[in-house]
């Protein structure tokens, strides 16, 4: 068992190596990213959208109801909604949905492509699969953060919404607290584990794709797979980055 | 020409190619024929370079495979053209983009030569009016001329095709047939088919190794296999009684 992992972990380090082997060319590279682009950072807008908005909304709502000491001022609700948003929400709980969204669209197209032959057409044409079909990948989620911010403007903004039209503060209470401590190096700490995630999302779905065995069971047999441990490596590597960045 | 030579491949401790010998003659089509699992296909995938025989060794006018450095292997792989059991289209392109990948992928040409060779493949395939559907909306045979488009637009020297009939309807299995002859005698290619359609083996059949539990157990040309005693290759190639009236009718002729 430990062994099949320890040699998972190899092959995918390997596969790394391999996709920045044999460029393709650019005139069609190019083509790729913008169609990546589309795919997996335009399509994933509405759904970041959504889902940031009304959490950031139900962060506030959650805050204020459980300030219930009067000695607690109301402007904490703006506080505690922007730390959980910037700090936690929009890179990691958005990631972690991502997961599930781009990488099972990922491992599915690139599962797919396996079972009926398509990468073993390019790799007897001579094309170099790998760069062919994960470089674009790792291109267009370097737009990942834009996502990102998108959704920590979202989260915010909904918490606003939610706290201001809910009843529960006032405007002013929730922007003062959303001002308050503002410490500049937590957006910065925040795009850098983006940049790490967005690394994890274009490369493990891809992985499991790529090295999967067998027939259309087994595309949606990786998929769940692939969410798993994309997931799973999220988490430990935000464990991992917090410590580091903003741990002792 | 491609020269294999004692080439054995086992996977998981089981040896499916034992030491195949032969020779694929250029500007003729060459099958490989034999029950499922008497490693055709492997043999087919070991000369793509898909797979990697342990030992022995395959080449390419020449060019010892395994020899070769990566980039080599990429060069000779352009020299190659493909036919797929499955077609294997790229399902996002449409058909004119399908046929064009290769010359998009591998030379400098502009978009409107591009554009004129992809349609002069496309109509030596009979397919003319296609270009803009996808792979999704056209017929399981059109699909396959289609393959056969991407395969020669490059002018490869090698043409392999695994199982093109399959899935195919008689007529269509003919079309295709004669489409791969027609262009393996045009173009000067080395073919090598990978069959079980008997049809193509009496019609096509130039070059035919018979394979047996991953042995060579015959080889010969279409006349030959009418004449042929060994036992096994009756067994395979006649065991319908149309095929064994066809040969009745050829001994007596």
């Amino acid at each position: 068992m430990l062994i099949r992992y320890i040699t998972q972990i190899g092959r995918y380090f390997l596969m790394l190596k391999e996709i920045f082997n044999k460029q393709t060319k650019w005139s069609v590279m190019k083509n790729l990213i913008f169609k990546e682009i589309d795919d997996l950072i335009i399509g994933s807008l509405g759904i970041v959208a959504f889902i940031s908005f009304f959490v950031g909304g139900v962060v506030a709502i959650q805050t204020a109801l459980n300030l219930t000491n009067p000695l607690i001022p109301k402007y904490l609700i703006g506080f505690a909604t922007r730390q959980s948003v910037i700090l936690e929400f929009a890179p990691t709980f958005i990631s972690v949905i991502m997961a599930g969204k781009m990488g099972s669209f990922i491992t599915s197209s690139i599962g797919t492509m396996r079972v009926t032959e398509q990468i073993d057409a390019l790799e007897v044409m001579g094309v170099n699969s790998l760069n062919y079909l994960v470089f674009p990948k790792i291109i267009a989620l370097l737009l990942y953060p834009f996502l990102i911010g998108i959704a920590m403007f979202l989260g915010v903004l909904g918490g606003w919404m939610a706290g201001v039209y809910g009843g529960f503060t006032s405007s002013d209470e929730f922007i003062n607290g959303a001002q308050m401590d503002f410490i500049p190096f937590h957006i910065i700490y925040a795009f850098i584990k983006t940049l790490i995630f967005a690394m994890l999302l274009a490369t493990i779905p891809s992985f499991h794709g790529y090295y999967m065995k067998g027939g259309a069971l087994e595309v949606g047999r990786a998929s769940t797979v692939s969410f798993v441990w994309t997931s799973v490596t999220i988490i430990l590597f935000n464990y991992i980055l917090t410590q580091l960045l903003l741990g002792s | 020409m491609i020269e294999v030579k004692n080439v054995e491949k086992s996977f998981g401790g089981n040896k499916i190619l034992k030491g195949i010998s032969t020779v694929f003659e250029t500007g003729k089509t060459n099958l490989i024929i034999g029950q499922s699992g008497s490693g055709k296909t492997v043999l087919l995938k070991s000369l793509l370079g898909i797979h990697t025989p342990e030992s022995g060794t395959i080449s390419f006018d020449g060019r010892i495979y395994s020899e070769l450095n990566p980039d080599e292997k990429r060069e000779l792989r352009t020299e190659i053209g493909m036919v797929f059991q499955g077609s294997a289209l790229f399902d996002s392109m449409t058909v004119a983009e399908n046929v064009g990948f290769p010359l998009r992928m591998f030379t400098k040409d502009n978009n409107s030569k591009i554009q004129e060779r992809v349609d002069f493949v496309l109509k030596r395939v009979n397919l003319t009016d296609a270009h803009k559907k996808l792979p999704s909306e056209i017929s399981g045979g059109m699909q396959k001329r289609v393959a056969i488009a991407r395969a020669i637009v490059n002018n490869p020297k090698y043409l392999f095709c695994d199982e093109p009939n399959s899935g195919l309807d008689p007529n269509t299995a003919i079309l295709i047939d004669n489409l791969i002859k027609e262009i393996t005698e045009e173009y000067n290619i080395t073919t090598v088919i990978n069959t079980h359609d008997m049809n193509s083996v009496m019609e096509i059949g130039e070059k035919i190794l018979f394979l047996k539990d991953g042995l060579k157990a015959w080889e010969g040309s279409k006349e030959e296999i009418f004449r042929t005693d060994n036992e096994a290759v009756v067994a395979f190639v006649y065991s319908s009684n149309l095929f064994k009236k066809v040969r009745e009718a050829y001994l007596k002729e």
